[in-house]
């Protein structure tokens, strides 16, 4: 199977950010349009805004599939759908998380947190022969941490889906952990 | 005012104008059939709730109104899923209200439970589930909203039983008259940006070989006087899509009648070999364009539709303008007029000449039939069409019929043409006429229905007995499901699989009689003057008029699914004649 690589790296994909109202139901309006329509979804994060009567949907989409034209005025056509806004990853910040479990004998577990060390991840829980840790960082570095962590044995890896935000205008030194 | 939600959804229902509602009651809905009583809607009791939503549509086509459709949970509403599909495709302003389990049953597989909203979403331009009786009347203002608004379509309004239960506490309300709407994600715009119109008119004002590619969003926009004015201004040719015929009448000199499929020749090979296409609230179907890539090769496009979504979604436009069709052409016929461009428009009557001979060499033609043989539906067509008011309303199913009677049919008035074109359903034409001539009362209503159509939905012709709507059916036994067979003979070597229907049974006749209506069998062309004629006369009942027609006959033009425009087979008479 594919997913022995790095999923996002290089992936033709572009990131919408979708806010809708905060109604039942309206998940399943976005991706039941998603699939009638033949658009793919890689990733999707959706939580509510700070605003309680919309959710902010991070949809990160094929676009191998569709004109992207076509998405975005389909999904416009929702009566849900608010806004909608194309992020461009030069002019965004870009975030997820993954939480993963890996295989980490006492003997090897030193190299697991080195690892953990390099790229300023955080060890959740650690077990006999396991431990768990997380990462925050732009996808290429969770793709990395990813790609590292493999040959030691993955047991469980979760991750959020890709999380962004516009680049304010007069644009701050990028934080610390960057691409 | 103290209520409970049924009377808040009959009341709503009320103050948005509705007249009349078909429906059905049962289980869930039974609170709502309750204040029906006391209202001043009139309720028409269907036989079958698919019959319900057609009428709320043929309602809808002949008035410009949004059709209502109220039935019950469960089974009533997989019944009205076909209907809500033909409306969402043909853009028809409906609002359906279903009964629905009450909402502590949700998710329990309840008697009669099932999830309308989830099946519903993906053919309907909206649904709603209302979960608290204080929402009813403003969800349905909002409904009546979406429905009739932007590109108009059905929206489903899902009421659990106990919010409109008088004997549910969770029924009470106060009544209050919805202000506005709050819909956020909702604002359908409706003119044209001006820079887009004046580019649009530069293009009109160069090309040598234009068309006017008008589709159902004319008649939705209610532009037709517009896009009169408009082709009479720059004496530009207009084609008319099955969605739009009459909304630019057949016998004007610069109509070119029906592209597509089975068009006509002229309008096909205009819009072939145009330079510019001037597309009105047209959507670029797969059965106007053939094969996509062949389609309309050296023409430029300006496109119009509220919906901005169609912009470029087939074909990329030239230029692109989303807006309201009437709205755009007035603002265009303004700028036309203003820098006197219309005047600097380019010689044109080498393109005029082209198109008249395309239209001596290819006109629609028939032959007669033999004394021996049954009837042509296309003589049938003929005389129906000359022995009616030209204002009289045309319903259809969806066949060989279909086509010939858009083919044949003279239509000059807008919204005398009701039918199903994106979806194609069979058995949409009794119900619609049904729904039509609710609405036009003072017109004739003709249905024009092949023998597998009318199998499907015959069972309303009970209803318009006995609500006292007399429509008139032709109904064209060729004995067969028609246009399968004509593409097997074509296009499967004469492989006929499963589209005989039997040319006797069931006896139409006897059948139209038991249903209240008057039935006429017709078998020679003779027959068929006084047959319509009787069937003119009659006032008081539906009249089904069965006229057996030949079964090998086939539609021409045809342009073969997968073949470009250019390739558009024409009779077999005409095909030696230079193209
Ligand atoms: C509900 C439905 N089922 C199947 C079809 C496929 N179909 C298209 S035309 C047609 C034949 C219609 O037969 P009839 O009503 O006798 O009309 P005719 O073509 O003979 O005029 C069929 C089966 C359809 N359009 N709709
Ligand atoms: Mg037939």
């Amino acid at each position: 199977m594919s997913s022995r690589v790095s999923r996002h790296r290089g992936a033709d994909t572009t990131t919408l950010v979708v806010h809708v109202e905060n109604k039942a139901g309206v998940l399943a309006r976005v991706a039941g349009l998603f699939a009638r329509r033949g658009f793919n979804i890689e990733s999707l994060a959706v939580a509510p805004t700070d605003d309680e009567r919309f959710s902010r949907l991070t949809i990160v989409v094929g676009v191998s599939s569709a004109p992207m034209e076509q998405v975005v005025k389909q999904l416009d056509k929702l009566v849900n759908v608010v806004e909608i806004q194309e992020l461009n990853p030069a002019s965004s910040i870009e975030r997820e998380l993954m939480m993963a479990t890996v295989r980490a004998e006492p003997e090897i577990r030193g190299q697991i947190l080195d690892l953990v060390r390099i790229f300023q991840a955080t060890v959740l829980n650690v077990g006999q022969d396991e431990i768990m840790v997380s990462l925050t960082g732009s996808l290429n570095r969770v793709d990395d941490f990813e790609d590292l962590l493999r040959p030691y044995g993955i047991v469980d890896v979760q991750r959020t889906g890709k999380v962004a935000l516009p680049k304010l205008s007069k644009t701050t030194p990028d934080p610390l952990i960057s691409n | 005012m103290k209520m409970n939600g049924g009377q808040a959804l009959m009341k709503a229902l009320e103050n948005e104008g509705v007249d009349i509602l078909f429906g059905l009651p049962g289980g869930a809905i039974l609170p709502v059939y309750d204040p029906l009583l006391d209202s001043s809607i009139r309720h028409v009791l269907v036989r079958h709730e698919q019959g319900a939503g057609h009428m709320a549509e043929g309602y809808a086509h002949a008035t410009g109104q949004p059709g209502v459709a109220m039935v019950t949970s469960g089974p009533a509403a997989t019944n009205i899923v076909t209907p809500l599909c033909d409306a969402y495709m043909d853009s028809i302003p409906m609002v359906v209200v279903t009964g629905q389990v009450p909402y502590a049953a949700i998710g329990t597989d309840a008697f009669q439970e099932c999830d309308t909203t989830g099946i519903t979403m993906a053919v309907t331009k909206h649904n709603y589930l209302v979960s608290e009786a204080a929402d009813i009347p403003q969800v349905i203002h909002d409904a009546f909203h979406i429905a009739t608004t932007g590109r108009p379509g059905p929206v489903l309004v899902d009421i659990p039983k106990d919010i409109v239960d008088p004997n549910n506490p969770r029924s009470a309300l106060d009544w209050y008259t919805p202000q506005g709407h709050d819909l956020p994600g909702y604002n359908p715009n409706l003119s044209g940006d001006p820079e887009q119109i004046r580019q649009a008119a530069k293009l009109i004002c160069a090309a040598e070989r234009p068309v006017l590619y008008t589709g159902g969003g004319i008649l939705k926009a209610r532009a037709a006087e517009a896009l009169r004015e408009l082709a009479e201004l720059t004496g530009i040719f207009v084609v008319t899509t099955l969605m739009n015929r009459g909304g630019f009448p057949d016998e004007h000199p610069l109509c070119l009648g029906m592209p597509g499929m089975h068009g006509n020749y002229t309008a096909v090979t205009a819009m072939q070999e145009a330079d510019l296409l001037i597309a009105l609230g047209a959507r670029f179907d797969d059965r106007v364009t053939g094969k996509v890539d062949g389609f309309a090769p050296q023409a430029k496009v300006i496109h119009v539709d509220i919906d901005s979504a169609e912009l470029g979604k087939v074909r990329r436009p030239d230029v692109a303008i989303q807006g309201d069709c009437r709205l755009v052409i007035e603002d265009l016929l303004q700028v036309l007029r203003a820098d006197g461009g219309v005047d600097t428009q380019p010689d044109r009557s080498q393109w005029r000449t082209r198109i008249s001979g395309w239209q001596e060499r290819f006109p629609l033609t028939y032959k007669q039939s033999k004394p021996d043989e049954l009837l042509k539906m296309q003589y049938v067509l003929e005389q129906l069409r000359d022995s009616t008011p030209d204002d009289t309303i045309v319903a259809s199913g969806v066949g060989q019929h279909q086509m010939w009677t858009s083919q044949y049919w003279k239509f000059n008035h807008p919204y005398t043409w009701v039918n199903s074109g994106g979806l194609g359903t069979m058995g949409f034409a009794i119900p619609a006429a049904i729904g039509a001539k609710a609405g036009r009362p003072d017109r004739m209503v003709w249905a024009v229905d092949g023998d597998g159509c009318f199998q499907m939905t015959a069972q309303e012709l009970v209803t318009a007995t006995t609500e006292g709507f007399p429509i008139k059916v032709a109904l064209m036994n060729n004995a067969y499901l028609g246009m399968v067979r004509q593409w097997q003979e074509m296009f499967y070597e004469e492989r006929y699989s499963e589209v005989y229907l039997d040319r006797d049974v069931p006896d139409y006749k006897k059948w139209a009689e038991a249903l209240g209506c008057v039935g006429i069998r017709v078998e020679s062309p003779e027959e068929v003057q006084p047959a319509i004629d009787k069937a003119n006369e009659v006032d008081d009942r539906p009249v089904v008029v069965e006229f057996r027609c030949e079964a090998e006959e086939n539609v021409f033009p045809m342009v073969p699914s997968g073949k470009t425009n250019s390739e558009v087979v024409v009779d077999p008479s005409q095909q030696d004649r230079p193209r």
